[in-house]
């Protein structure tokens, strides 16, 4: 029989682990309040230091803040009549960017789902290589897509291609990051499981971890889609085409042509809930949960 | 003390729980058997109010437990317990904290956030810790613990809440057969010591008829069995599993004595073939 009696270990003992344990969560709390002032320090110091390198004060500024959107939405406004037929007008050019965005984030998706299985400990290939993968991703998400759609333009010309490698890439990189935590999530028991029966290392991926992972990646993929859908009509604005073309011509044109520049951000809204829609229905469809 | 009255709740066409009523009328030590799926777990969640019931009522002294809301419900959830089978401790959180957890309903969010917990309540937490014999462990992580231990901590939680009943879902099925008796004979020395109420779903007979006064069979949401543990003889437990003649308790039982028996029988055999 198991001997559980109260204060087995004496009561001298409770004593001395009662004793640490608060001395312990007073060390704790301590450790919380200094964290805490050195938050409220920097974030006082960093707003002063942005306030002062700033043209204008923020104080002075921020009254200001809703200026722009109230002249667009008024313009647009009298306007209100014109809206649906700059909906259709600019439809063409929104078709376009989407085109960028649904090419880069497949293209990129594809590399990345290569890239973060041979960066993820416990799966890699070559587990030496795991850093220089890594790096790899590093310096493609640290570069800018414009810089890199700029110098293509510079050597391709200007088009949607360069637009859609530049997103591409950085896709790579972002995309590559997540699915590697994604991976490292993975139960390594099936993995066991089918090397036990022989199969290579591709087989191991494609069965093992492809299956666990795959309506995790999905809700990444469709996120950065979203996010690629945003960059290419950026890119819009250095010359690639696309609705962020327009955008850049309804802007620089001034005054006169805001219902143009609501009935873009109106299209642009339109497009990203209709595909935040889709996205989690077909993850709820491969979850299981629909 | 506890009254279920016509107690059901149905998934969709499925019905988990089908129309069960039993009363309790001072504080005992209860065991509920039957197969997987026949609405152990859920009936006990129902208790705790983790599960809303379709139709029927559970009502302890006087009160009705299903009619409340928000905070009342709340208050009801700390005065019942819950211990589960795969503990659902916190796993990144040392032992104490996760003990601290049973005082939460009377915490506000703003204090937890920052871990504030009086002191008073830290003591009381590792006394409890003692009095299951894993004070030492109290600084620890939870997840480093072994499942005897976790489930130690779960009941430490549980007595933390000081609660009136305390509901345990399978609270051994995933442990060895010595850390099962430890948490067995540690939840029927809180009914004894401090005279809590224990509704404990069991999956091997042996353990309801030795720890319980009591013993509910549920077959298919059905209650149909409630009786002492004397009346739980094999042919009732053949009904309430719904197992033919071929079943018999100890080719799974857990209890180390039960390799006894079984070698017993074996040698039986052995003599009965010479």
């Amino acid at each position: 029989m198991i001997d559980l009696a109260a204060g087995q270990t004496g009561k001298r003992h409770v004593e001395n682990v009662q004793a640490a344990y608060l001395a312990m969560t007073r060390r704790k709390r301590l450790y919380g309040v200094v964290m805490l002032a050195v938050f409220v320090a920097l974030m006082a110091s960093g707003f002063r230091l942005a306030d002062d390198r700033s043209a204008g004060s923020f104080a002075d500024g921020i009254g200001n803040i809703f200026d722009f959107p109230g002249e667009v939405l008024r313009e647009a406004g009298e306007k209100i009549t014109l809206l649906p037929a700059l909906v259709v007008k600019f439809f063409p050019s929104l078709l376009e960017t989407i085109n960028i965005a649904a090419a880069s984030t497949l293209l990129g998706a594809m590399v990345a789902v290569v890239l973060s299985l041979l960066a993820t400990r416990g799966l890699a290939r070559w587990p030496r290589l795991i850093p220089v993968v890594r790096r790899l991703m590093d310096v493609l998400r640290a570069i800018p897509e414009i810089v890199i759609a700029l110098v293509l333009i510079f050597v391709l010309g200007s088009g949607p291609v360069p637009a859609m490698i530049a997103i591409a890439l950085h896709t790579v990189g972002a995309l590559g990051k997540l699915f590697s935590e994604v991976n490292e999530n993975a139960s390594l028991k099936p993995i066991e499981g089918l090397h036990s029966v022989g199969a290579s290392w591709s087989q191991r991926m494609w069965l093992g971890v492809i299956p666990q992972v795959a309506p995790n990646y999905l809700s990444y993929a469709l996120l950065r889609f979203e996010i690629n859908i945003r960059a290419s009509a950026i890119l819009g604005f250095v010359g690639s085409g696309g609705i962020g073309y327009d955008l850049k011509n309804a802007f620089s044109w001034g005054q006169g042509r805001y219902d143009e520049v609501a009935a873009i951000f109106l299209l642009l809204f339109g497009t990203i809930v209709f595909f935040d829609q889709l996205s989690s229905h077909y993850r709820n469809k491969l979850t299981g949960k629909a | 003390m506890l009254e279920v009255d016509g107690l059901t709740k149905s998934f969709g066409t499925n019905t988990a729980v089908d129309n069960v009523t039993f009363s309790v009328a001072r504080p005992a030590m209860i065991g509920i058997i039957g197969a997987s799926g026949a609405g152990k777990s859920t009936l006990l969640r129902i208790l705790n109010r983790m599960t809303d019931a379709t139709a029927g009522r559970v009502t302890v002294e006087g009160k009705e437990v299903t009619a409340l809301r928000g905070a009342q419900k709340r208050a009801w959830q700390s005065d019942c317990a819950m211990i589960f089978q795969q503990f659902n401790l916190v796993p990144r959180m040392d032992v104490v904290g996760n003990v601290l957890h049973g005082t939460l309903n009377a915490r506000s969010t703003l204090a937890t956030m920052f871990n504030l917990f009086p002191a008073a309540d830290i003591h009381r937490a590792i006394d409890i810790l003692d009095r299951l014999g894993i004070a030492d462990h109290a600084p620890k992580r939870a997840e480093s613990l072994s499942g005897g231990q976790q489930q130690r901590v779960a009941i430490a939680r549980a007595l933390m809440q000081d609660p009136r009943m305390i509901l345990a879902d399978e609270p051994i099925a995933s442990l060895d057969p010595m850390n099962a008796q430890i948490v067995m004979d540690a939840l029927r020395r809180i009914h004894d010591e401090d005279g809590r109420m224990v509704i404990a779903n069991l999956h091997t007979l042996d353990t309801a008829r030795r720890y319980c006064d009591r013993v509910i069979g549920m077959r298919a949401g059905r209650v149909v069995f409630d009786g002492t543990p004397e009346q739980l003889t094999t042919g009732v437990a053949r009904d309430i599993y719904g197992a033919g003649a071929s079943f018999s308790e100890d080719s799974t039982s857990t209890a180390i004595e039960s390799l006894d028996r079984g070698e017993a029988r074996a040698l039986r055999e052995a003599e009965a073939a010479v």
